[in-house]
């Protein structure tokens, strides 16, 4: 055999090498699911119990009351009828194309993740506002959590926890809570510097200044990255059905891997339609809250 | 100032420097030298912002720093509650010394005994009139009920009663620096520290938030450090007036003493165009002698200006001075006033009492 020319071909480490590269990172890995596996399953059973009540809740209620909630919501968010009025059209279109189960499951998914990705997110957003080397050390974590193709994390997760509700919960917590980090860290940082130094000056504390001067003056910015995790959450829900998350990601992949063409519109068609739902509820209660920003009575 | 006057003083600054930079505490023996604001920025990278100043505030004056931008003047006044901690010096508020006060201790004195009043308003945009003037006393840990009931009293005060529930954005510059004023008079702190307050403001509005000011103040005699770089405002509203310029205070004096006699050609070039009929009052001028005085009084607080009028009939006259709860204290003639009004280097001084009657 002649020598390869490595001014040609890549000099790449030979597949023995590389074959052995892979196998004991993958063992490693194993053995730490096999050590730490049952453990860390354990520490999100609350979160597992909380989920599983939440999606009986939705899934056991009568319909109109489900739809009835939803549209007091939407009512409470934006004062006025046209919201509310797509709310129920929205919802009485996904029930009668009997698609009413599988989205329940996903909403319950969605509300859980948002929740999650909201009570973790926005702390790490204000932790990062206030230190640059915070900053400096999370931004990249989150540039990798943004670009690195999601069925890859889903591997690792599935290894871990096997298949079911809590990988797919964390998968989409992962894939969606950059945004709400990202704008709660800019929109602190936007705060106008002269009504920090007057909130100095009135003696406010730490903890005085960021509740009751940087956080609600950053709303609209963090109200924006809670809007934008949900619609990465509901993209994300769709490839966490791979990994056995129920609701209206299963039937699209069913339609994807049997050709089913009208199947999978339909169900993509309800995800759009969720998307329109949670997107406009959040946009105009966060535009209610910035009211006094044109205010001119 | 005289010993006597220092031990009154509320607000005593000592060697105050600050310097800018990477390492002010390496330049710092540079600039106690002597080397300038220039010398220091081009050879040694470092911003002198304020070079050993010596200042002493007296309890329930108005005390205006006066300087153009870039002179100090903001950065002086954000030193007295620390917004900016100095490089070296000392500022001393009644037993308290400022620049060593720890985190909650600063806290509590900007919270009862500083108060502040800003150039643009800084109104917290989310809340509503009511709740920007009573956020001062929130702050503290006053009840909402408790806070508000106070604030109310100050927002009637300043003019704005039917404005509470507005927010910022709604009102005009004028009306927000009323609520900016209302917010800093609600703490009921004995300091109020005012800069460029009302710079901001156009010239009609500005004159009427003066106004209110020294209204405001011949009830409260709160001490008062305003900032301007206004000259008319300052003669205006100053009982004592310091002029900084890169820094450092080149004089600081009583409007008469800043106006009469100007410390060096920068002053007096400064001090030039202004109407010194309307800024100078009789107690300037007046002397102690009482004999040959006739006719009805003049209170020591008029200006010359309005003085001037008491001298119509009887251009040759002395009038008698009063000052309010002291009775007679002085005389006053025409040719002391047209002395001090007359503008430096125009005449040779040599006006007497009849000229001066032939042009009124």
């Amino acid at each position: 055999m002649a020598e390869p020319n490595w001014l040609i071909d890549f000099p790449a480490l030979d597949e023995s090498t590389l074959r052995a590269f892979n196998r004991a990172v993958d063992d490693a890995y194993l053995s730490f699911t096999r050590t730490y596996g049952a453990t860390i399953e354990d520490a999100f059973d609350p979160l597992l119990r909380f989920m599983v009540w939440f999606e009986h809740l939705m899934l056991g209620a009568p319909w109109w009351l489900v739809i009835l909630a939803v549209a007091a919501l939407a009512w409470g968010a934006s004062r006025g009828w046209k919201l509310p009025a797509l709310v129920v059209a929205s919802f009485l279109a996904i029930g009668v194309m009997g698609m009413w189960e599988d989205t329940m499951r996903t909403m319950a998914m969605i509300s859980v993740c948002t929740l999650i990705a909201v009570v973790v997110g926005i702390p790490t957003g204000i932790l990062m506002s206030r230190s640059d080397r915070m900053k400096a050390g999370v931004v990249p974590v989150l540039d990798i959590m943004q670009t690195m193709p999601s069925f890859v994390y889903l591997i690792p997760v599935v290894m871990l926890l096997g298949l079911g509700k809590v990988p797919g919960l964390l998968a989409v917590v992962i894939y969606a809570i950059p945004p709400v980090i990202r704008l709660t860290d800019l929109g602190i940082r936007l705060v106008d510097k002269e009504v920090l130094e007057a909130t100095d000056a009135f003696g406010a504390s730490p903890w005085q200044r960021l509740w009751g001067v940087q956080v609600p003056l950053a709303m609209p910015n963090i109200m924006a990255g809670i809007n934008q995790t949900i619609m990465m959450a509901l993209a994300m829900v769709v490839v966490a059905s791979m990994i056995g998350v129920k609701g209206l990601g299963q039937p699209v992949l069913r339609a994807v891997t049997n050709q089913y063409f009208a199947m999978g519109l339909l169900n993509g068609l309800a995800v759009v339609l969720l998307a329109i739902l949670f997107d406009r509820v959040t946009q105009s209660y966060g535009r209610r809250m910035q009211r006094y920003r044109d205010e001119s009575r | 100032m005289s010993p006597a006057d220092r031990a009154s003083a509320k607000i005593v600054i000592r060697d105050l420097y600050k310097i800018f930079g990477p390492n002010p505490a390496a330049v710092l023996p540079l600039v106690r030298d002597g080397v300038g604001k220039t010398d220091l920025l081009e050879a040694h990278g470092h911003v002198l912002g304020l070079d050993a100043i010596n200042m002493d505030v007296r309890a329930g004056d108005v005390h205006v720093v006066m300087g153009l931008s870039g002179s100090g003047k903001s950065t002086l006044i954000r030193h007295l509650n620390r917004l900016i901690d100095p490089t070296a010096g000392s500022i001393r508020v009644e037993d308290i010394e400022v620049t060593r006060l720890n985190g909650r201790d600063l806290r509590n004195f900007r919270r009862h005994r500083a108060s502040m009043v800003f150039q643009r308003f800084a109104l917290h945009p989310h809340r509503t009139v009511l709740g920007n003037v009573a956020y001062g006393l929130r702050v503290r840990g006053l009840s909402r009920a408790g806070a508000e009931e106070k604030a109310r009293a100050w927002i009637e005060r300043v003019g704005l009663t039917g404005f509470e529930d507005r927010y910022p954005a709604a009102l005009s510059g004028g009306m927000q620096q009323r609520v900016g004023l209302a917010r800093a008079l609600a703490t009921d702190s004995d300091i109020m520290l005012m800069d460029e307050a009302f710079s901001a403001l156009d010239p009609l509005i500005r004159t009427d938030m003066q106004d209110m000011l020294l209204r405001l103040q011949a009830d409260l005699k709160k001490t008062i450090v305003f900032i301007t770089h206004d000259l008319d405002e300052a003669l205006r509203l100053g009982d004592r007036i310091a002029i900084l310029r890169d820094g450092r205070v080149i004089q600081e004096g009583t409007t008469p003493e800043i106006v009469m006699h100007p410390a060096d050609a920068y002053i007096a070039d400064f001090v030039k165009d202004i109407n010194r009929a309307r800024v100078l009052r009789v107690k300037a001028v007046m002397s102690a002698a009482t004999d040959g005085a006739r006719g009805p009084a003049l209170s020591a607080q008029t200006t010359l200006e309005e003085a001037l009028t008491g001298f119509h009939d009887d251009p040759s006259a002395r009038r008698p001075v009063e000052r309010a709860g002291e009775g007679i204290v002085g005389s006053v003639g025409l040719p002391e006033i047209l002395r001090a009004i007359e503008r430096p280097g125009t005449t040779g001084g040599t006006n007497g009492p009849g000229a001066g009657a032939s042009a009124f």
